[in-house]
């Protein structure tokens, strides 16, 4: 996979490889015919400075290569949204030999839309009829030979998902590419006045060189009657006369609104879509009436003011459910889950590389806790990043996803969220359960608005993620074991409402801004493939191993040198050691008990400890010493290393997290430790810094470091001030101590 | 009388006279084929009477009422 883009690279130096962007409406099926004509052969990338996702990879045919670009999905090339900015940047800047504009067949007076501001963009087009079987199921016949003669461009059928057409579309591509440019490719008509004005400022913009470097004259000149905001910006700069051209362009716009009595960019909407008609009406016979009757039916249930809550609630339970037990917890392969292969290659590894102790402590300790331990971190949540992608995959293709987000808009925009966000936050861990803010913080990618998508990122980690919960029993079990269940509960709708509080107040104070208008389309259903479900799992997964990885990587072995330096000296505990009398009964004990209290000597002298100590001041008024506080700096890599460092701390050797017992106890027993300092620490667990697993994904999906610092900033804080008040207020009713 | 397309009852149809608004609503609204003339139908609301799914031009739109009210119907 890696391979294709340098090989990409070098054909288009060698100025051997044409290039295709693949331009289309959102549930056009664009990514499935994208896949069909590469092969699946692409990788995944990020355009420049968005979080827009960017596909490439190349289409073999006839001993040729193409190079194919795959656009965001948009309705429109607009200045309002992000993709549609990359979409139509890249076709004038990177001026790509052919544009594929794949459109719905089964949908074609809405996908035509963008059709026509292709061809006003006067980009050489080849049109792919896409999901021409539902069109041919509901009766309609499309005359694709008037339709090419019409729109002025190749026309082929295509069914993107089962490979349809790919061959005479990767030809038709070809052909245009290498082609000469056709001079006289027909012109949209909006009808009468517009079409007058259109060409008149066109011929003002023509005479401007400054303005015709970059732009074709009669886009810019369209583009300015509808005031896009971003073209009359790049006309004021680049252009000979810019207050000629403005001046004519308001001329055109005041004449065009005297006239219509309506706004120009309306008439320019309206023309298109006037144009649009015109191809269909032309081109489609027997037009369909009930084509949408199968999806009407399955969504009076699904979208029912009863059923459908409920329909929402088991499907998403059961994806939580399916997706954590298939990955994590049913030895369905083999004896073992996924996840246990995984820990246990890495558990295997670690014990092969041994007797390195024996050579170097600290090599030893480098290799099996920084690096095996942090390739092992990244590798391990891959059986669940998979799993999960195959199920959102599945919600996606289908379009139930956009029926998730009908259903609970209503609910979740009280807290400045929106319905997709329900994905991410049970994932998360909102059912109580377990769960993972990593696969739960990827899952916001079903999202396209950029705020509401970022609000849940921020929030979606406070949910009870599966590493919380060992902490949270080893606590209950210390200090609260006669209510386990009603605890447990109180933390579940405790995360709900911090998490939902936090995004109310972020959406107010940080995130702000008017909600982006909800004006989702709501596709037919389809039935996914197999295969399009696969691959589309498996680019995500790889990109979480390239992107992700590395960082996760990174901070993993900092963790460890902060954990591990410096080395303290150990003569004191040698000698200490070499005075135990070997044929004392209790020998192996004593020897236990010494490296229990030398590891925690080190660890409070190692820079974690050292923070722990100096925070400790602040951190006493939430009822924590040096020994939580280094704990939850350990918490930072994974939340469970919390469990292994307070053993740490309190002298009892590295503790497994699944067999807390003997730290409830001690902590239990321990006069410092009251009920009061266990709930200040609960609520401190349950809200502080996301861990870096976390903070890597969010860094990934957000496009900037800022959201992950601010994440652990915003959080930590919040954490701190809740644990103080739980800790005061508790102890003001004498609950301390 | 001014109708909006909130004011619309499931299973009412008009046709669009106007749409209010400005920006990047307005301009989303018109690029999804809510223009003069076009005929709009409510499918249904959601389970809490909010967004209102729409049939236009062929295929489904959901809209949050807030939205529905900046566009006007003629029956």
């Amino acid at each position: 996979m890696s391979t294709e883009p340098a090989s990409i690279a070098e054909s288009r130096a060698a100025g051997r490889l044409a290039r295709a962007a693949i331009a289309g409406n959102p549930n056009s099926g664009k990514t499935s015919l994208f896949n069909g004509l590469t092969g699946g052969r692409s990788c995944v990338g990020n355009y420049p400075g968005v979080t827009v996702e960017r596909n490439e990879g190349l289409a073999r045919f006839d001993g040729r290569s193409l190079c194919m670009v795959d656009l965001p999905g948009t309705y429109s090339l607009t200045a309002y949204s992000a993709e549609e900015v990359v979409a139509r940047n890249f076709l004038i800047d990177q001026r790509p030999d052919v544009v594929l504009d794949v459109v719905d067949a089964s949908n074609l007076e809405r996908n035509l839309y963008l059709t026509v501001q292709l061809m006003e963009m006067e980009v050489p087009l080849v049109i792919a009829l896409n999901m021409i079987d539902v069109a041919e199921r509901h009766g309609e016949t499309i005359d694709l030979e008037r339709m090419s003669a019409v729109l002025g461009a190749p026309v082929v059928a295509t069914v993107g998902n089962r490979g349809r057409g790919i061959d005479d579309v990767l030809r038709a591509c070809a052909a245009v590419a290498e082609g000469p440019h056709a001079a006289d490719v027909p012109r949209v008509t909006y009808g009468h006045p517009l079409d007058e004005h259109v060409r008149s400022l066109a011929e003002r913009i023509a005479a401007d060189a400054g303005v015709c470097r970059r732009y074709r004259p009669r886009w810019v000149a369209i583009k300015l009657i509808e005031k896009d905001p971003d073209v009359g910006q790049e006309v004021a700069a680049l252009a000979e006369d810019p207050p000629g051209i403005a001046e004519a362009a308001a001329e055109a716009i005041r004449a065009i609104e005297t006239h219509s009595g309506e706004r120009a960019e309306t008439i320019v909407a309206e023309g298109r879509y006037g144009f649009a008609a015109g191809v269909v009406r032309q081109c489609v016979r027997r037009r369909s009436l009930d084509r949408r009757r199968t999806t009407d039916r399955i969504d009076s249930v699904v979208c029912h003011r009863l059923a459908g809550p409920l329909i929402l609630a088991t499907v998403v339970y059961a994806l939580f459910v399916v997706v954590f037990k298939l990955a994590d917890e049913w030895p369905w392969l083999f004896g073992r889950s996924p996840s246990e292969w995984v820990n246990w290659a890495f558990d295997s590894l670690a014990a092969a590389v041994g007797g390195l102790e024996a050579v170097s402590p600290m090599l030893h300790s480098l290799v099996v806790d920084g690096v095996i331990g942090g390739v092992g971190g990244v590798l391990g949540f891959v059986p669940l990043i998979f799993t999960l992608f195959v199920f959102v995959a599945v919600l996606e293709d289908t379009g139930y996803i956009a029926r998730v987000a009908f259903v609970l808009d209503r609910a979740l925009r009280v807290f400045g969220l929106q319905g997709r966000s329900i994905l991410a936050m049970i994932i998360s861990g909102g059912l109580g359960g377990g769960g993972c803010a990593v696969p739960g913080v990827m899952a916001t990618r079903t999202m396209r608005e950029e705020k509401d998508r970022l609000v849940t990122m921020m929030v979606a980690p406070i949910m009870n993620c599966g590493a919380k919960l060992p902490v949270y029993l080893m606590l209950i079990a210390a200090f609260f074991p006669g209510v386990r269940a009603r605890a447990m509960f109180i933390l579940w709708a405790l995360s709900w409402a911090m998490a939902l509080a936090a995004a109310a107040l972020l959406r107010r104070l940080v995130i702000r801004g008017a909600q982006t208008p909800f004006v989702m389309e709501l596709p037919s259903y389809h039935l996914p493939t197999a295969r399009g479900v696969l691959r589309h799992a498996w680019q995500r997964t790889g990109m979480y191993v390239r992107k992700a990885g590395t960082i996760i990587l990174a901070i993993s072995l900092v963790m460890w040198a902060l954990m591990y330096f410096p080395r303290m000296d150990v003569s004191a505990f040698d000698a200490r050691r070499a005075a135990l009398d070997p044929d004392d009964r209790a020998f192996a004990e004593r020897v236990t008990a010494l490296e229990a209290e030398q590891s925690e000597a080190q660890l409070r002298q190692s820079v974690a400890g050292r923070i722990g100590t100096a925070l400790s001041p602040l951190s006493r008024l939430a009822g924590f010493d040096w020994r939580d506080n280094v704990a939850l700096v350990g918490g930072f890599a994974a939340k469970e290393v919390i469990i292994g460092t307070l053993g740490v701390a309190y002298s009892m050797g590295d503790v497994d997290p699944d067999e807390s017992t003997s730290l409830s106890e001690r902590l239990a027993g321990n006069p410092s430790w009251s009920p009061i300092r266990a709930a200040a620490m609960l609520i401190f667990v349950m809200v502080y810094a996301p861990c870096m697993s976390t903070l890597a994904v969010i860094r990934r999906e957000s496009g900037s470091w800022k959201w992950p610092l601010f994440a652990t900033a915003y959080t930590t804080l919040l954490a701190y001030v809740l644990a103080v008040i739980v800790f005061r207020v508790g102890g003001a009713f004498g609950l301390g101590a | 009388m001014r109708t909006s397309l909130a004011d619309l009852r499931v299973g009412q149809s008009g046709q669009i006279a106007r749409v209010d608004g400005n920006g990047a609503l307005r301009q989303r609204l018109l690029d999804m084929g809510i223009t003069r003339g076009a005929t709009v139908r409510v499918q249904r609301l959601a389970p809490l009477g909010d967004p209102i799914e729409i049939a236009i031009k062929g295929y489904n739109l959901a809209i949050r009422r807030t939205e529905a009210r900046s566009i006007y119907i003629e029956h």
